[in-house]
């Protein structure tokens, strides 16, 4: 098969993967969250109540469409794409088996960073053109949030980065060949983990869109399948941190017997499940406390991780 | 942090617990035989109606869902001419069985009366009317009050002495 070909196969393989993922995502956690709390969750439509995301998505197409006349309008529409685009697009640099890559960036993680942070506008546009004081905001503290879990999202991987010597995440999965990187980068793993969380905005880092304080936040004013823009990108969002973790920590697509794909998958899933675990056990905290958690110990972890790894590898010449 | 982990911990091992939920269509959860559901309209052993239309329960409802209208047959026997309950309105207080001095009206462990038209929440005296007696089998109210009607006079009830005549009561 001719290159763009072949390029064009993986990107809608991906594309067509992860859009079935994220709408499976939310049965998986409906169905997990119920069990955590001794109920069944859906389980009355088609095997294991699997259809109801087809019945949700149903749902979500036929509802009205509402724009809000004090909207400003063609922000309120770009905004929920934004995160899709975002999202998607930092899901070509990541290796889910040998060979099957949308791109292999030498600057990977680097492109995975500018893509989270670009995900940042959606919701504060969102917030914004919504013109609503909730959304508002629920906008305003996404964008604290983020600015704060970025600053060390960024340094908890740059030890990844000295010991591989690369941003590129085929280099950073070859060089967990003998020891995988959640050993030595085990302070990493934790502020890469919390800061993920935080990206996301799943709980318990949900505070823009609090539902006990400001309605929905930033999507307080969206509806039908913009909305549904916005619940997908959620769980596409914890599929790809899910994904970089593993990609970053837990040795990508190593694994013994099973082949590759299978391997990356079900690290996934398990790290996935580890999200919803998280958020079926965690409260809310205050706006304060998060930000207190992010620049007290969240950024003094990173920068003691990276200055210990740099010395480390420096000392080892 | 030890704390989170234990929280997670815990809530990961509810996984391994039977979940609580009955699954209703196909299973149900028992109820009481006391338990305030459809209310019913009861008839004494001999098959009459209970109801001697007094308009207790109607007057003690506190929303107000009973309507109802009484009369007399030939007998001098008194009986709802219409009864009616808007179950739309009903919030099963119970306050009618509590009222009711002939055990006619009584709450049962039914609360499958789902409609989808919201007229079909009224209830006639033909829908409460039920064959049985209820929870209260054996009673007849006109067999043990001493009201006379036709067929059974003062004095005639179970447990009922005569009469007296006043004028023989000498003091």
């Amino acid at each position: 098969m001719t290159e763009p070909l072949r390029s064009i196969a993986v990107i809608l393989l991906v594309l067509f993967g992860l859009l079935t993922v994220a709408a499976l995502l939310v049965w998986l956690e409906r169905r997990l969250l119920g069990r955590w709390q001794e109920r069944y969750g859906p389980n009355r439509l088609g095997p294991f109540g699997l259809f109801q995301t087809v019945a949700d998505t149903i749902k979500l197409l036929t509802k009205e469409d509402w724009v809000p006349p004090f909207a400003d309008k063609p922000v309120f529409v770009i905004a929920p794409a934004v995160i899709m685009v975002t999202v998607l697009m930092a899901f070509a640099i990541v290796p889910f088996a040998p060979g099957l890559q949308v791109v292999d960036l030498n600057i990977g993680v680097l492109f995975f960073l500018g893509m989270s942070s670009l995900g940042v506008y959606s919701v504060v546009l969102a917030g914004w053109s919504s013109d609503n004081k909730y959304a508002l905001i629920g906008s305003l503290r996404a964008a604290a949030q983020m600015l704060a879990y970025e600053v060390f999202m960024g340094l908890s991987l740059m030890g990844v980065v000295i010991l591989a010597g690369s941003f590129s995440l085929v280099r950073i999965v070859d060089a967990q060949r003998g020891l995988w990187f959640c050993v030595p980068q085990i302070l990493g793993l934790i502020v890469f983990a919390n800061a993920g969380l935080a990206e996301t905005r799943r709980l318990p880092f949900d505070l823009p869109e609090a539902e006990s304080e400001i309605v929905a936040g930033y999507h307080s004013e969206y509806s039908g399948m913009k909305f549904g823009m916005f619940f997908i990108g959620e769980y596409l969002g914890v599929t790809l941190i899910s994904a970089m973790v593993v990609t970053l920590f837990f040795g990508g697509w190593r694994g013994p017997w099973l082949p590759p794909v299978v391997w990356f998958a079900l690290k996934t899933f398990v790290l996935v499940c580890g999200f919803i675990l998280l958020r079926a056990t965690l409260p809310r905290p205050r706006f304060d406390q998060l930000m207190a958690y992010g620049w007290t110990v969240m950024l003094p972890l990173a920068l003691v991780n990276l200055v210990v790894t740099g010395a480390i590898v420096l000392a080892r010449g | 942090m030890l704390s989170v982990l234990k929280s997670l911990w815990v809530v990961f091992r509810h996984m391994f617990h039977r979940p609580v939920t009955i699954q209703y269509p196909e299973q149900k959860a028992y109820l009481p035989p006391r338990w305030r559901g459809r209310i019913i309209l009861s008839r004494d052993p001999d098959g009459g109606e209970r109801c001697v239309g007094c308009y207790l329960c109607a007057a003690v409802c506190p929303v107000e869902c009973i309507a109802l209208q009484a009369t007399e047959d030939e007998h001098g026997r008194r009986f709802p001419d219409f009864f009616r309950i808007n179950f739309s309105r009903c919030i099963y207080c119970g306050f009618c069985e509590d009222a009711c001095p002939t055990y006619a009206i009584q709450l049962t462990p039914d609360y499958e009366m789902s409609e989808y038209q919201r007229p079909n929440l009224v209830y006639e005296k033909e829908d409460l009317l039920i064959d049985g007696e209820g929870k209260y089998p054996g009673y007849n109210y006109y067999r043990v009050a001493g009201v006379a009607i036709g067929g059974k006079d003062k004095g005639e009830a179970e447990r009922e002495a005569p009469p007296a005549d006043v004028r023989m009561v000498m003091p």
